[in-house]
């Protein structure tokens, strides 16, 4: 990206000047100078076009971890106003709905994992449904799958599939509010009879991790968090439940856009307004995917569960938390000092309560949200907590993951995955997949530096970090 | 088709990637798109023509009609289980109708990434010299 077309605001914070007559909002993009140079041209083409939204409320934002999206940048964070005719967009949600991470505390430590972690591996790839064309065992009749979509995780757990105080520690306690069953199509419910509790492919992943540093030990406290113990995080979505609603959207919002007398800048940000009959449907939609997505992670966590524990029958796993990065939620925020329900779209970004907020479980009141930055297979993840300050910069919210420095052709011409696979073998990460092409395209080589998009994510205000994870088991899709 | 060029290939994006189909006509490009698309998540040589999904779908834009082309082929694909490696498209004024051959997923093949739809993203479908080029980019 072209640093001479941003202003700074200060070293953490970048904004696109307006020339005189611009009606768009400001668009603000979060980071270093190092870390925005490196981003493509497009983030901010498409950040600059989500300024132009009908309704929006305060700048269009970029996260640290901004990279080339469709529509909206991944790593994007829009709010919007129903009484001012705001909208919601497919394209600022993305094709897999409520994509996100659900992350596991135990209570064992790296060693006890070193003592038989290639069995662990193992059994892993064996019991988690990963990868393309891979269903998992349960199968769904219509009216099953209607509950889960009703339900969310709290159908899961109803199911068998975890504890009850899982439902403490996940967004919404497992289930969202507005879900309409009846707003997603046959065909969207017939691709997820097969594909509840699976992790799916690409970047998505469960990986045993290491607490490698702690940055915040009161927080780090509060968390459960203990350097040199283990976490399992598992990165997955709302399947194909969510990729067919996604589609369904696009192109219906794409073509409603013009009859609603909404121009759009770029056709990918497909929208309606908020109050409109076909923004209603397709938040009915969403919110049943979202549902579907908070079920999926639920399963296999619980799958995660029982195999480790297997292995480990001392083990205990409690759900540390778990949070979406693709997303419309409604939420009540301050503007100009008076508190509003706005629609924020996070597509590839995390939301980032702040101490005190109403709808943290009350472990955490006091030191804000758990916020899951997941990195590459080979450099690590963090755990940051959301900030007084992030509500205000970014109606707390906070960057998703390392963002992709390459692309996946140029990671195909540059690895092969089972080199790659024996390269983090003798760093002592171990990674299991059923695709080698899929894992030469998630080389580590191919994303940002996790350490950097940490520290901006904290040095511009959005979350705190708390504690550096690194991989010892990885699981790809 | 262009000359000199694959009839299908591929155009970088940052987290996902895109695909091209050519081909003499506007269906030779659509067919090739999927094939492009379908190569991500598996070799379409090793896949048997064992089953058949028929598509069909009304549109009026060509680009459009590329990304619910490829969509419906993804979603049929998905819910029966089924790689697919082969596949034809027909046009009659805003009607298309197509056909695609596969199989059910087997333990051995060899496994690349799922795409999950194809978005409106970089999406083009316009004339090459003799030929069509049709190109959009692919969630994966």
């Amino acid at each position: 990206m072209d640093i001479a077309k941003l202003h700074s605001i200060d070293p953490w914070t970048w904004t696109v000047p307006r020339a005189i007559g611009d009606a768009r909002h400001e668009a603000r993009l979060y980071g270093s100078r190092d870390l925005l140079a490196a981003m493509d041209d497009k983030v901010l083409e498409q950040i600059t076009n989500v300024a132009r939204l009908p309704g929006l409320v305060g700048a269009a934002l970029a996260m640290p971890d901004a990279h080339w999206g469709y529509g909206f940048p991944i790593g994007g964070v829009a709010a919007f106003d129903p009484e001012q005719g705001g909208i919601i967009s497919a394209g600022g949600v993305g094709f897999d709905i409520s994509c996100g991470i659900r992350c596991l505390r135990t209570n064992l430590t790296a060693d006890d994992i070193a003592t038989r972690a290639g069995k662990l591996a193992d059994a892993l790839l064996r019991d988690i449904p990963a990868g393309v064309g891979v269903e998992g065992e349960l199968r769904l009749n219509a009216d099953e799958l209607d509950a889960v979509l009703a339900g969310g995780a709290r159908w899961a757990v109803a199911q068998g599939y975890g504890e009850p105080e899982d439902l403490e520690y996940i967004e919404e306690h497992g289930c969202v509010a507005g879900a309409v069953p009846a707003n997603v199509s046959a065909l969207a419910k017939k691709r997820q009879r097969g594909e509840m509790g699976t992790l799916g492919s690409g970047n998505h992943y469960l990986e045993v991790q290491r607490i490698e540093k702690i940055h915040d030990a009161r927080i780090a406290a509060a968390y459960g968090l203990v350097e040199g113990h283990v976490v399992v995080s598992i990165h997955c979505g709302s399947r194909g439940l969510g990729h067919q609603i996604g589609t369904e959207f696009l192109v219906s919002l794409a073509k409603a856009a013009s009859r609603l007398g909404i121009t759009l800048p770029d056709r990918e940000l497909a929208c309606a307004p908020i109050r409109s009959p076909e923004g209603q449907q397709y938040l009915g939609a969403m919110n049943a995917a979202i549902n579907c997505a908070l079920a999926n992670r639920q399963i296999l966590a619980h799958i995660a569960r029982d195999t480790i524990g297997r292995q480990f029958p001392r083990a205990r796993l409690e759900t540390l938390f778990d949070v979406s990065h693709n997303t419309c939620k409604a939420e009540r925020h301050k503007v100009d000092g008076r508190e509003k329900l706005l629609y924020v779209h996070r597509k590839g970004a995390t939301r980032a309560f702040a101490p005190g907020h109403p709808g943290l479980p009350e472990r955490y009141r006091d030191v804000g949200q758990p916020v899951i930055i997941g990195g590459s297979m080979g450099t690590g993840s963090y755990i940051l907590a959301g900030t007084a300050e992030s509500e205000n910069r970014a109606w707390s919210s906070a960057s998703h993951g390392a963002g992709r420095a390459m692309s996946r052709n140029q990671a195909l011409r540059r690895w092969r995955g089972r080199a790659v696979v024996d390269e983090l073998d003798a760093k002592g990460i171990l990674i299991r997949s059923h695709s080698m092409r899929g894992v030469a395209e998630e080389a580590p080589g191919a994303y940002k530096d996790i350490e950097e998009v940490a520290e901006a994510t904290e040095r511009a205000g959005l979350a705190k970090r708390v504690a550096a994870l690194r991989p010892l088991v990885c699981v790809k899709g | 088709m262009p000359a000199g060029l694959p009839r299908y290939d591929y155009f970088d994006h940052d987290a996902d990637t895109g695909v091209i189909g050519r081909g003499a006509t506007l269906q030779d490009a659509f067919v090739h798109a999927a094939e492009a698309t379908f190569a991500l998540m598996c070799d379409p040589i090793s896949v048997a023509q064992d089953e058949r999904i028929d598509i069909e779908f009304k549109e009026d834009d060509v680009e459009l009609a590329l990304v619910t082309w490829l969509n419906l082929l993804l979603a049929h694909a998905n819910e029966r289980g089924l790689a697919l490696g082969c596949f034809e498209l027909a046009r009659e004024a805003n009607v298309w109708r197509g056909a695609a051959w596969g199989e059910p997923w087997r333990t051995d093949m060899e496994r690349g990434t799922q795409v999950k739809g194809a978005t409106l993203t970089a999406l083009h479908v316009t004339p090459q010299g003799e030929g069509w080029e049709a190109r959009c980019v692919v969630d994966l």
